[in-house]
């Protein structure tokens, strides 16, 4: 099957206008990168790392210095206008459109460059204004709505022309929790829809791109230093999961040793004799049963039960040697 | 999707069109910024004829040269800086990756401005019409329109190639639309006849379509107009031809040619570039 986007040594140089006035910045270093159709896909890198600049060259407004992009098959450099019939692409921070206009003269507006019918793109802008809370908003002016509500129409702007692939350029930055929910729980939804569309998400969000994304490409510097599923990734670290039990009326602990996929084990009494505290390293993710199993099949009580995984936070500091803010 | 690149085209273009021409009823101001004070100056000129006792058609002049103003306002606030401002707000990269024309994004822009200035330019001539007594005598009612297309579309032509050049000046293109006001009302003869700054200038001046378009209208609407001509209007309009086509095809050259730069080097769309 064709991917939906495939990038093959892909590098962007950025010269100075006057060689006095700058440093060359390579933005990408020959990058390679396939996305198949129905992917969410993440980009997670620090600012400056190239994330940008990759959904600059697939929307078709930035040329590579040298290597290819492929949009749906399409030549990004050379088959411009295929490859824009079938993209979108949305920003964070954005504040596109014109503020004396209503939300849905805006939304209209941008839907008639890419040749809606007004009827279907009203259509459209009606369902997607109800899936964002943003109905009893569609007559305000532009430059009254709030930071989230702005955002919230730019995220609409970019899926009311139902494009096969989006680009989403750290679409909740800057938005308060609900918004950015809002956000993420939308595009996981459209996603789902319908298994041609693509999503290339970029974001410096860990648990964005964790909560979302089915792979993952970790940037820095313009090179891709990883790129794979979020679990995947996490293995990387070579961190195992840890999982930490309260038990109440646990007398005898003789028997954890021997649940398989277990890395290591330790028990501490609580102060008042009360409780215990369990910690488990986990090698193999199935144990967990095992162990809860064998703490109640002993007659004890669990008071708490809380596992621990490493994050990709973990794993970018394990790639890149820092972290990522 | 669409039908065919035309109908996508005509959408582009209106969906452009649109908050220019839905701009002026959200912002009643417009008449008192756009039609009230020009009169000012129109009254300044009228004025100062009506002490020189000239002849009655030169009141004529400044009431029309002073509608006309709005439209070299419109292309150098509104035209030539708007893709620079587009830039700034962040969409000129959501114009340039969608899938349409950019002349059709630029036309919709002329064709808004061109029907807001259109509506500012009629209130200030009936104003002034009534303001200082007058007259007019139109012979031709289709030459005069066919005058003022022609100038229109040569006009926003040349609003449309200066769109580009101007981005790629960047935040210097306000001081060259400063630069263009002034030394331009004077060159155009917006409130005198061009003939008056002699042949060879009156032509240099003919690069700016009001120029002639002007000359055409006065010799059309005033009796006397002919007198005071620069050119016959049939060669007034073959030349406004002339520049339609010119300004139309480097138009197009122009914005092609910022948009080859702005993708090769990022000056467009990344905002530290």
């Amino acid at each position: 099957m064709q991917h939906a986007v495939e990038i093959q040594s892909l590098t962007r140089v950025f010269r100075p206008k006057k060689k006095k006035e700058g440093k060359v910045v390579t933005a990408l270093d020959s990058v390679d990168l396939r996305i198949d159709r129905g992917e969410l896909f993440g980009v997670l890198g620090p600012n400056g790392a190239g994330k940008t600049t990759i959904l600059k060259i697939l929307s078709t407004l930035l040329l590579p210095t040298s290597g290819k992009a492929y949009v749906a098959g399409f030549d990004v450099a050379k088959d411009l206008l295929e490859v824009r019939k079938r993209i979108n692409m949305v920003s964070g921070g954005e504040i596109s459109g014109y503020g004396l206009l209503t939300v849905r003269e805006n939304l209209w507006m941008f839907s008639q460059f890419y040749g809606l019918k007004s009827k279907e793109a009203h259509r459209r802008i009606d369902v997607l204004l109800d899936k964002f809370g943003l109905r009893d908003k569609d007559k305000e002016k532009v430059r009254t709505l709030s930071t989230g509500q702005r955002q919230k129409m730019n995220v609409i702007r970019g899926f009311v022309t139902n494009p096969e692939i989006i680009f989403l350029d750290e679409p909740t930055l800057g938005l308060d929790v609900n918004a950015a929910r809002t956000v993420r729980e939308f595009v996981v939804d459209w996603i789902r829809e319908d298994r041609n569309r693509t999503v290339l998400l970029t974001t410096h969000y860990m648990m964005e791109a964790d909560e979302l994304c089915d792979r993952i490409a970790i940037i820095d510097d313009g090179k891709i230093l990883a790129c794979d599923t979020p679990d995947n990734l996490k293995k990387l670290v070579g961190m195992n999961s840890t999982l930490t039990l309260s038990v109440g009326g646990l007398n005898d602990i003789s028997d954890f040793d021997s649940i398989p996929g277990i890395g290591n084990f330790s028990s501490t009494m609580d102060a008042g004799g009360n409780a215990t505290t369990l910690r488990f390293i986990l090698e193999d993710e199935s144990s967990v049963s095992d162990i809860v199993s064998t703490v109640l099949g002993k007659g004890s009580k669990i008071l708490s039960l809380q596992k621990t995984e490493p994050t990709l936070e973990d794993v970018f500091i394990k790639l890149v040697g820092r972290g990522l803010e | 999707m669409s039908e065919g690149p035309l109908k996508s085209n005509l959408r582009a273009i209106r969906g452009r069109a649109y908050p220019r021409l839905i701009g002026s009823t959200r912002e009643p101001s417009w008449f008192f910024f756009d039609v009230v004070l020009p009169l000012f100056t129109i009254a300044g000129y009228a004025y100062v004829y009506r002490f020189l006792e000239a002849d009655a058609e030169f009141i004529g002049y400044v009431v029309l040269g002073g509608a006309m103003t709005a439209f070299w306002l419109n292309i150098l606030w509104s035209m030539a800086s708007q893709l620079y401002w587009e830039k700034e707000i962040g969409n000129l990269s959501l114009y340039l990756m969608a899938p349409t024309s950019r002349m059709a994004i630029l036309a919709g822009m002329a064709v808004g401005g061109l029907v807001e200035t259109t509506i500012q330019a009629a209130a200030t001539v009936v104003v002034g019409v009534i303001a200082f007594d007058v007259i007019f005598s139109l012979g031709s009612p289709v030459t005069l329109i066919i005058v003022f297309a022609v100038t229109m579309i040569a006009l926003y032509g040349m609003g449309m190639m200066f769109a580009s050049l101007y981005l790629l000046l960047g935040r210097e293109a306000y001081h060259l639309s400063s630069l263009m006001m002034e030394p331009i009302y004077f060159a155009t003869g917006f409130y005198f006849p061009v003939r008056c700054l002699g042949f060879w200038a009156a032509a240099g001046a003919s690069i700016i379509p009001v120029t002639l378009g002007l000359d055409a209208m006065r010799q059309l609407i005033f009796p006397a107009g002919a007198d005071d001509a620069f050119l016959s209007v049939n060669t007034e309009i073959a030349v406004l031809c002339v520049l339609c086509v010119v300004f139309m095809v480097l138009a197009r050259y122009a914005l092609r040619y910022m948009e080859y730069l702005g993708k090769t080097t990022g000056r467009l769309t990344l905002r530290w570039q």
